[in-house]
């Protein structure tokens, strides 16, 4: 039952090695929108301090969202896709594989690069702290719920417009609670609330988007 | 054995076919025969439950398709229109992975032999975006050469795209499957000798 988990994971994370221009394009995204804003609101170091957590999330909000409608894509061209719902295994675990693929391959690069822009903004080492444990907390649900997002609108002419309208608004509380970590970090009152909710939204969203994923693919093959 | 009752498949607004009624048998090879449109990849992948039916069923062994889905797909195979490759992936790398997803259990090995036996032995390493049409196409049947104990092959166009000698050789591991009690269901447009009596079913009958 793991080997077909396995066996989607290694390929989806060897594809992701093929077509790494794809990966740094992602990445160097996040790093021009979070080093526009100095130029934007100009370069004083206490309004950038403020600005900071809500920049890097919007940033890697919009990052993950420009990654998202590759998700299942080429297999849906290539017909992979069928012979995937053809497979025995239940349809969630190599869902839950290429979802993870892409967590791996777009967001923790996000996240290994977050403490080199938060530098830029200024932020303090323990706001930079919770920065991170917020986006890693944070992302998985970016990647699952973005799935059900690409998985609903595969195959539709526009669909990746469609895809952004319909899953940004979904991920306005990961934002709220992601950049409000690092705020109530910043005014002393501790960041556990704001974390425990993301870490707790994360495992709902990988007990429930799956099983929603899987549904929406079995209805674009059709 | 594969069996279908009252079958119609709705496409958009229109009635493709209705009222389609067949048995598989072990041992048998069916065509599915039928001008151009008239349903015939539908009919397919309805018989290996890519899609629903808008009325009827189809059963494997006595039990509907939904109730045993997962014993079905381990007990059949479909190659569709779509060569299920992936471009930037070798023909190895491909195969190892459709079999894997099949739950075949097969090693390097044997994929090996089988890309061999279908004529891709000196491309098995190349990335799939330089093979050609016919090489795609083989790479995607390779699998049948590591399915002989799937008992049903549902396939659309086999062979498509393939020269004489790949035609001939695949017929005849069509017919070796249905002589070891297999079962084949396909559509095609050419004339190819089978050693195996083909059944042949008219779709357009049940056109509406």
């Amino acid at each position: 039952m793991l080997s077909v988990f396995l066996e989607v994971l290694r390929r989806d994370l060897l594809l992701a090695w093929r077509n790494r221009a794809d990966v740094l394009v992602t990445l160097a995204f996040f790093t021009i929108v979070a080093c526009l804003f100095p130029f934007g609101v100009g370069a004083e170091p206490n309004l950038l301090r403020t600005i900071a957590p809500g920049v890097l999330w919007v940033a890697a909000l919009l990052a993950t969202l420009l990654s998202l409608h590759r998700l299942f894509a080429q297999d849906h061209t290539d017909g992979v896709l069928e012979q995937l719902l053809l497979s025995p295994e239940p349809p969630v675990l190599w869902v839950l594989a290429k979802v993870l693929a892409h967590w791996l391959t777009t967001a923790v690069p996000l996240i290994v690069a977050a403490p080199a822009l938060a530098l830029l903004f200024d932020m303090t080492q323990s706001a930079t702290m919770v920065l991170v444990l917020s986006l890693l907390l944070g992302t998985p649900i970016l990647s699952l719920l973005g799935g059900v997002g690409a998985a609903l609108t595969l195959g539709l002419r526009g669909g990746g417009m469609l895809l952004a309208l319909l899953v940004l608004p979904l991920f306005v509380p990961i934002l709220i609670f992601g950049a409000g970590a690092v705020d109530a970090d910043l005014a002393g009152t501790g960041a556990a609330a704001h974390l425990m909710l993301l870490g707790g939204g994360s495992l709902a969203a990988l007990a429930l988007a799956p099983w929603a994923s899987a549904a929406a693919l079995r209805i674009a093959v059709e | 054995m594969l069996e279908v009752t009252e079958l119609a498949c709705l496409r958009g607004d229109r009635m493709l076919f209705a009222d389609v009624a067949l048995t598989v048998q072990a041992g048998e090879l069916v065509r599915i025969a039928g001008p151009n449109g008239v349903g015939k990849t539908s009919l397919l992948r309805l018989l290996c439950g890519l899609a629903q039916p808008e009325h009827g069923q189809v059963s494997w062994k006595g039990q509907r398709l939904e109730r045993t889905r997962e014993r079905f797909h381990r007990e059949a195979l479909y190659l569709g229109h779509a060569a299920a490759l992936n471009d930037l992936l070798t023909p190895l790398e491909n195969l190892r992975f459709a079999a894997a997803c099949h739950g075949l259990g097969v090693d390097a090995g044997r994929c090996e032999l089988a890309l061999e036996r279908i004529g891709l032995g000196p491309q098995r390493d190349l990335p799939a975006k330089v093979l050609s049409q016919g090489q795609r196409r083989r790479v995607g049947l390779a699998r049948l050469y590591l399915s002989e104990n799937v008992p049903l092959w549902v396939l659309d166009e086999p062979f498509t795209a393939l020269d004489v000698a790949a035609v001939r050789d695949l017929a005849d591991w069509l017919d070796a499957h249905c002589a070891h009690g297999g079962m084949v269901v396909m559509t095609t447009h050419q004339d190819v000798p089978f050693a195996t009596p083909m059944r042949t079913f008219d779709l357009a009958e049940s056109a509406c």
